[in-house]
């Protein structure tokens, strides 16, 4: 480890302090309905749309209206995307690549669609060699900024359900999605994506250039309108790259500074609506509670990850490799990393995009050491609490503050309470089915996987690390991630534009139905849990009443989500990650 | 339930024209107006033809000529090998240094080498990268081992076209360079810092010499400005 590595970390964190709020509070505004600075350039946009999609905003919707709204407006995502990406042959922008792309196969397109869908972003595709520009756009760019505002929405609706005062109202979806779009993702999106593009990234509608290297070799390079896609690739934490090796790519994240705005793009909004969220319930203390819970985690994380890829791997030690630092040299494992980025700049990526269901990897995670390798499966086997994705992250560690106030609550001998609204039977219910379908469904599909030929076909390596690949797939597909040991795969492509491709059956539509099931049942118990504390009446403040704004409640939250995580994934953990990392032995 | 269905899709469809098509559009066409060059993928040309793109590795490599003076091949397709008169990128998942092929470093169908750090196959490859790497600079820098390589001369790059290997790696091949080129060493270790680019804001990321920069500025001469 280096200091200018530690520097990095530290200029990262402060950056994230300071500006978490000022984006928190000036959500907050836009989801109360107030001003904003955009609300002139906007505002009329706002309502032209909403028109045109026949929606009234005023038009309150209790829990069971809202999630009927998002369910059919998801499953027409589903359909259109789907459509966009089967007809790759007759769409216009073809042929850029020297060759006529075709669709993908079925089951990779079921897969690729429920990825996108979900704001998960599987990638058994690659980019350049798969999708046509058109697809790029029509298609993955739309799905994310979709997905990411469903996910907004929803945080959004729970916390009108915990702040409501009255009623069963919990918005309105179109509305929330309208605004989330407008006056967040766009905006943001738009000067991010001309800033990649100062830096280097990519934003054209070109054919494939051929070049003639100095000595002799010919290089066709991939171009395409990458920078756009990339922008809300990281904002929206989806996490899809527009090449096949993601944010490696050197047109998707051209340097160091550009690593560091991607990572900080990334966890820009989960962090900002914990801000949000305490303007909302008007307690800034609460939400304060949230973050400290977050970033300690994150910041565990980061410290782990770094030391190991620092230390090196047994395979480049067995070679004769020495790994320290030394002058002019990084050192450390820099197999799968990039030279611009470094140990520390890989490192903290990887931590950044796990603990937000981004998924985006700047360095390839299967090839991470035993121990840094096992920090994205403990930031996944957290359920994606740790800023999480946007909404998903926040929504999901609400529903974990709601347990945590319940256990507390257990342990004093008084009813539960969260903001003065008692968290009885029904919301409890309601809270454990949500937290726990995720990570039922995870080891669910990685029992399959594992058991089953069909699904040990998709594994590349041997040892634990086959087994390591395997578990990872599922855990991150469950958990709407999109991260990856790249070697497992679910898709068979012997050149680029699919001809004589074809899917692994078993294995594309295992994995999508893990990410559909995973994403749409918490986002249908996080509504009812809503609609369940929504009407419910605010008792004021006793003596007695358990605090959830100190440090006490930091440490129960902390301990019931690393309780809850540990109980349900160490067996499985044991038998991969932690058993390289406690081996120097090569298999 | 009808009106939610139609109001559904319509939704999805408007958002698609605007989200999949007007805002990519209008971001290629801002970009393409303020950073032409960058947008186009940074793009380098010399006498008119397009050697590279600065962002993006490649490899600098020869064909390998028999005894019988011809170019060898293995089924139908040229031995090559590194061009000992130039600086060589980072082993690449994709470009497959060191063996038979005829392109360069596959820039239109990048990869991960997913070699896992528990893996016998890892540590083969890293020993053959390892033994080309000596059998390569050794020669010129008679003091190098196994234990003084720096790691990016032998674990491949995440995107298979890094563009940047380390100083320290540079440094040790610019040994080779001047004895080829027949140029005092200062001269190349000038270079080489020349394209060394920086961190970022001098903290952010690492600095990394950018091979084809630096190759094309040695064809060009030391003499030669910019």
């Amino acid at each position: 480890m280096t200091v200018n590595g530690w520097l990095q970390i530290l200029a990262f964190c402060a950056l994230l302090i300071i500006l978490s709020p000022i984006l928190g509070r000036y959500m907050a505004k836009v989801y109360s309905g107030e001003r904003v600075f955009l609300t002139p350039i906007f505002g009329g946009a706002e309502r032209l749309l909403l028109r045109c999609f026949f929606v009234d905003p005023k038009r309150e919707q209790d829990w069971k209206s809202y999630a009927k709204s998002l369910i059919i407006f998801s499953l027409a995502g589903w359909i259109v995307l789907y459509v966009v990406l089967r007809t790759a042959s007759i769409q216009p922008w073809n042929n850029y690549a020297g060759v006529e792309f075709h669709a993908a196969p079925w089951d990779v397109t079921f897969n690729t669609v429920s990825s996108f869908l979900t704001n998960t972003n599987w990638q058994y595709y690659g980019g350049e060699t798969t999708l046509t520009y058109l697809s790029q756009m029509l298609g993955l760019t739309v799905q994310n900024f979709v997905s990411a505002a469903v996910g907004i929405c929803v945080a959004i609706a729970l916390i009108r359900g915990i702040a409501g005062r009255s009623g069963k109202s919990l918005g309105n979806f179109y509305s929330d999605l309208v605004k989330t779009i407008l006056y967040v993702l766009l905006p943001i999106s738009f000067i991010s994506a001309l800033v990649l593009v100062s830096q280097g990234s990519l934003q054209n509608l070109s054919h494939y250039v051929s070049a003639h290297g100095i000595s002799g070799l010919a290089q066709t390079i991939a171009m395409g309108p990458v920078a756009s896609q990339e922008a809300i690739k990281m904002l929206g934490t989806n996490g899809g790259g527009f090449f096949n090796v993601n944010s490696a790519h050197p047109f998707e994240n051209p340097n160091g500074f550009t690593n560091f705005f991607e990572m900080l793009l990334v966890l820009i909004i989960p962090a900002s609506l914990v801000f949000t969220y305490g303007r909302m319930v008007a307690s800034r203390r609460q939400s304060l509670a949230i973050f400290a819970t977050m970033f300690v985690m994150f910041l565990g994380g980061v410290t782990v990850a770094y030391a190991a890829e620092a230390h090196g791997s047994p395979a480049q030690r067995a070679a004769g490799l020495v790994t320290g630092v030394r002058a002019n040299s990084t050192g450390g494992n820099l197999e799968g990393k990039e030279q611009r980025f470094g140990i520390a700049g890989s490192a903290i990526f990887d931590v950044v995009t796990t603990v937000t269901s981004c998924g985006a990897v700047n360095s390839s995670i299967e090839s991470y050491t035993g121990l840094g390798g096992a920090v994205p499966f403990a930031n996944l086997s957290a359920s994606e609490v740790i800023f999480g994705g946007v909404g998903t992250g926040l929504y999901s560690i609400l529903l974990y503050v709601l347990l945590a106030v319940f256990i507390g609550g257990l342990m004093v001998g008084r009813t539960p309470e969260y903001l003065g609204k008692k968290i009885e039977a029904k919301e409890i219910k309601l809270v454990a089915l949500g937290l726990l379908i995720t990570p039922l469904t995870a080891l669910f599909s990685t029992s399959l996987a594992t058991a089953s030929a069909a699904g040990r076909a998709s594994i590349v390596a041997t040892g634990p690390q086959g087994f390591s690949e395997t578990f990872y797939a599922y855990l991150s597909q469950a958990n709407n991630n999109g991260s990856a040991f790249a070697g497992y795969t679910g898709f068979i492509q012997p050149a680029a534009g699919n001809v004589g491709s074809h899917g692994v059956t078993f294995t594309d539509l295992l994995g999508g139905f893990t990410m559909l099931f995973a994403r749409y049942a918490p986002i249908l118990f996080a509504l009812a849990v809503a609609g369940a504390l929504a009407g419910k009446r605010v008792s004021p403040v006793g003596l007695g009443t358990m605090r959830t704004d100190n440090a006490t409640f930091v440490v129960l939250l902390i301990g019931v989500i690393v309780l809850v995580g540990a109980l349900t994934f160490f067996p499985a953990l044991l038998l991969g990650p932690i058993v390289q990392a406690l081996t120097g032995h090569l298999y | 339930m009808r009106r939610d269905i139609l109001t559904g899709f319509l939704s999805m469809i408007i958002l698609t024209i605007l989200l999949g098509f007007a805002y990519p559009m209008l971001v290629t066409g801002v970009s393409q107006g303020i950073f032409p060059g960058k947008a186009d993928g940074s793009l380098i040309k010399r006498n008119g033809v397009v050697v590279g793109s600065a962002l993006i590795g490649q490899q600098f490599y020869e064909p390998v000529i028999g005894t019988n003076g011809k170019a060898e091949t293995v089924k139908g397709v040229a031995v090559i090998q590194p061009d000992p008169r130039y600086f060589q990128t980072r082993p690449s998942g994709t470009g497959q240094p060191y063996v038979t092929g005829g392109t360069a470093d596959n820039a239109a169908g990048s990869a991960f080498s997913n070699a896992g750090p528990n893996s016998v196959a890892t540590r083969a490859d890293d020993l053959a990268n390892i033994q080309t790497y000596l059998k390569l600079e050794q020669p010129y820098d008679p003091g190098l081992s196994a234990a003084t390589i720096p790691v990016d001369a032998v674990n491949s790059s995440a995107s298979s076209v890094d563009p940047d290997i380390s100083v320290a790696n540079a440094r040790i091949q610019a040994h080779r360079v001047a004895a080829v080129r027949h140029l005092p060493l200062s001269t190349v270790d000038a270079l080489v810092a020349r394209y060394t680019t920086a961190r970022s804001l001098g903290f952010l990321g690492e600095p990394g010499v950018n091979v084809l920069e630096l190759n094309l500025a040695l064809d060009r001469g030391p003499g030669a400005n910019s």
